[in-house]
């Protein structure tokens, strides 16, 4: 069987879907920051499929900017948690509650 | 086009057999003599004393923070170094000013003290 | 491949970016070197300020070019300087040096004041310049994300204090999940076109089938991502505990600069790249944004925190302003213009005075707290009453003429009952806007209560007066700003 960019829109579309549903279910952030990069993993998929579909270096460019927003991202992420942690000694979304979600 | 790759898989196979094939070899060949002492840690730290899924101390996170940041930065110049001839010295200048931005990202940091341990 | 890869016309494009990329790294090694004592912090914004003036100094240069020979691109076609993007900047040289002139003091009241909050400015500034000029999918991506990532350090700033680490996280989680969905619709849009220059892609959007699913999907993508980024509902949640938790220098930053980036960015998106699609997104945004003006006026009814108020109010603004959009007529474009413009002034306005409230050791952000104001700072008391009256839309204030312009444009297209509704929601806002009025006349007799109390500084003062003189300059006298926003937005979009 052919692998052709359909397939790969079906995936990226899947995980998009996965880390969607992540972010509004999951309680624990660092389960749901890594869900924020599945959304990221997904455009880059798209990004790849369609560079090699259209035999261009457009997506692929586009995509390290994309993996460095992803890395930058995390690091702040993981950065104001930290910050939150000191004070607040969790992690857990449920236990944020000094402001109304 | 598959016919290219073959020294690759030839490659990948001798690479997996390595291990195997010595392993093999050396268990064949030593003499068997197991006993309890042996399995004890020697000179490789100490006993663990508590549960392995313990808390890490939080500057472990802090370490692998500016791991990514700065690991991540050296994809791009790998773009660059694929294109080195052509982009030239335009290629050269340019990525000195993107590393200049990234040192002064790590100067502020030692100046910040974010990579004393203690 | 071209021999200059960078050429001087590009350094020109690029100049107010460079400009803040340069001071903000600047003052990162400055503050790290020379600045030794506590004390001495606010120097910072010295370097700061000096980095507005040199932005605005290009951005004359760049209006002038854009005045005699049209918009111009740079970097092949990835950014470009028009009428639009110049506004924008402007609009980002304002509110960044407002938020600078009252920061100081007030993040010397929180004990929180450092240089990198300066240098955080501007490398949020250098991204929403980006987003204004970007005309490329990728260069408008790095400028958003350049903008937000900034904007969620600054809003977690107090690191102590843990409404602002809540708030930030908040912000990130949710964020960051907007800039996903928005790169998706943006991974989208480079397949269906092979391109990620707007205007090649507007010509592919355009030879699409109505109905195509993948552009269909990219469309939603987009434009759930924006409606998070300009807190529109139902994609508002995370503004309100934002606008709360951020340090208030910091929410009214956010309330107007990013709010007039993103929206920067939507027009860019809606009006080029999927202008052919008007009929399919106009209806949706029209929906949301009658949606947003009824949660964001009715929530802010219930508020008791001023900042929390000033959050729904800022989504319900959010809404009218995308009105203008779906109007989608010159009228309407105008209006958005004016009306962010407007809005710069007169939300910092009423953001510089909630941050005087703030004494160190004292967390003055509630209604009440605002209670008797009048009998200690009466001039002060006018300011606020001038913000709140321009905020509500009466008239001759600053904000009466972006409502005026809106409702103009949408009753052009004939939509009465949009224009209905946007007119019953006003008297709404009236109604909250004058409660915090109203507290600072209020002094209830015998009750032992402390009147409130400002703690002002120079930049404070002189931030209040600007905005009020603004508030009412634009008011008394618009044409010239109105002439001058609807040139900027007309010339590029048309």
């Amino acid at each position: 069987m052919e692998v052709t960019t359909a397939h790969y829109l079906v995936l990226s579309t899947l995980l998009l879907f996965i880390g969607t549903v992540g972010i509004l279910t999951r309680r624990n952030i660092i389960v749901i920051l890594m869900s924020v990069e599945l959304i990221l993993n997904a455009v880059n998929i798209n990004l790849i499929a369609f560079s090699s579909a259209l035999q261009q270096i457009h997506g692929q460019v586009f995509s390290i900017f994309v993996i460095t927003d992803a890395a930058a991202e995390a690091a702040v992420g993981l950065g104001i948690l930290i910050a939150l942690f000191r004070n607040k000694e969790t992690i857990h979304a449920d236990e944020i509650d000094l402001l109304r979600w | 086009m598959p016919r290219d790759y073959i020294p690759i898989l030839i490659f990948v196979v001798v690479a997996a057999a390595f291990p195997i094939v010595t392993l093999l070899v050396a268990k064949l060949i030593r003499p068997s003599a197991p006993g309890k002492t042996k399995l004890e840690a020697y000179e490789c730290g100490i006993a663990p004393e508590t549960d392995t899924r313990g808390r890490y101390s939080i500057r472990f996170y802090l370490v692998a923070i500016l791991f990514v940041i700065f690991d991540v930065e050296t994809i791009f110049l790998l773009p660059w170094a694929i294109q080195f001839d052509a982009l030239g010295l335009f290629g050269l200048i340019e990525m000195l000013v993107f590393l200049a931005i990234l040192i002064v990202g790590y100067v502020w940091l030692f100046r910040q003290r974010a990579l004393k341990w203690a | 491949m071209d021999a200059i890869l960078f050429s001087a016309a590009d350094f020109h494009v690029l100049k107010p970016v460079i400009l803040l990329c340069l001071f903000g790294c600047g003052i990162l090694i400055t503050d790290a070197f020379l600045i030794r004592n506590r004390a001495d912090r606010w120097k910072n914004a010295i370097p700061a300020l000096a980095a507005q003036v040199a932005v605005a100094a290009s951005l004359v240069q760049h209006l002038g070019d854009v005045r005699s020979g049209g918009a111009f691109s740079g970097l092949n076609g990835s950014m470009q300087v028009d009428g639009f993007a110049v506004f924008f900047n402007w609009l980002f040289v304002l509110a960044a040096s407002l938020a600078i002139v009252i920061s100081a003091r007030y993040m010397g009241a929180e004990g929180e004041h450092r240089g990198e909050f300066y240098a955080l400015l501007l490398f949020a500034q250098a991204g929403m310049s980006v987003m204004a000029a970007g005309y490329d999918l990728v260069v408008l991506f790095i400028g958003l994300e350049t903008m937000a990532l900034s904007f969620y350090v600054l809003v977690g700033f107090l690191r102590d204090t843990r409404r602002s680490n809540e708030a930030a996280l908040k912000y990130l989680i949710l964020g960051a999940f907007s800039s996903g969905l928005l790169a998706y619709g943006f991974s989208i849009l480079y397949g269906i076109s092979g391109s990620t220059n707007l205007g090649e892609i507007a010509k592919a959007v355009a030879a699409r089938s109505e109905g195509d699913l993948a552009l269909f999907l990219a469309l939603i993508t987009c434009s759930v991502g924006l409606l998070f980024k300009i807190a529109a509902a139902p994609f508002h949640m995370w503004a309100p505990d934002v606008y709360e938790g951020a340090p208030t220098p910091v929410t009214a930053y956010v309330s107007v600069a990013s709010k007039a980036a993103s929206f920067a960015l939507m027009l860019r998106i809606f009006l080029t790249a999927f202008e052919s699609a008007a009929e399919a997104w106009m209806p949706l945004l029209g929906a949301i944004a009658l949606v947003t003006m009824t949660i964001g006026n009715f929530a802010a009814v219930t508020q008791t925190n001023v900042k929390r108020m000033l959050a729904y109010s800022s989504i319900a603004h959010a809404g009218y302003i995308l009105l203008g959009l779906v109007a989608g007529n010159e009228t309407g474009l105008r209006g958005v213009a004016v009306y962010l413009l407007a809005y710069v002034f007169m939300n910092y306005g009423a953001f510089a005075l909630v941050a005087a409230l703030r004494r160190e050791g004292e967390a003055a952000e509630d209604i009440d707290d605002f209670n008797g104001l009048y009998h200690r700072a009466p001039g002060y008391t006018i300011l606020l009453a001038i913000f709140m009256l321009s905020l509500t839309g009466i008239p001759p204030l600053a904000g009466f003429y972006g409502k005026y312009f809106i409702f103009l444009a949408i009753l052009r297209e004939g939509y009465y009952l949009v224009a209905v509704f946007a007119a019953i929601y006003v008297a709404v806002s009236a109604f909250y806007y004058f409660r915090l009025i109203r507290a600072c006349w209020l002094l209830e007799e015998g009750e032992q209560q402390k009147p409130a109390q400002l703690d002002m500084n120079f930049g404070t003062r002189a931030a209040l007066v600007a905005c009020a003189l603004l508030t009412l300059l634009i008011g008394i006298y618009p044409q010239p700003f109105i002439d001058l926003a609807g040139e900027s937005v007309l010339a590029a979009l048309r």
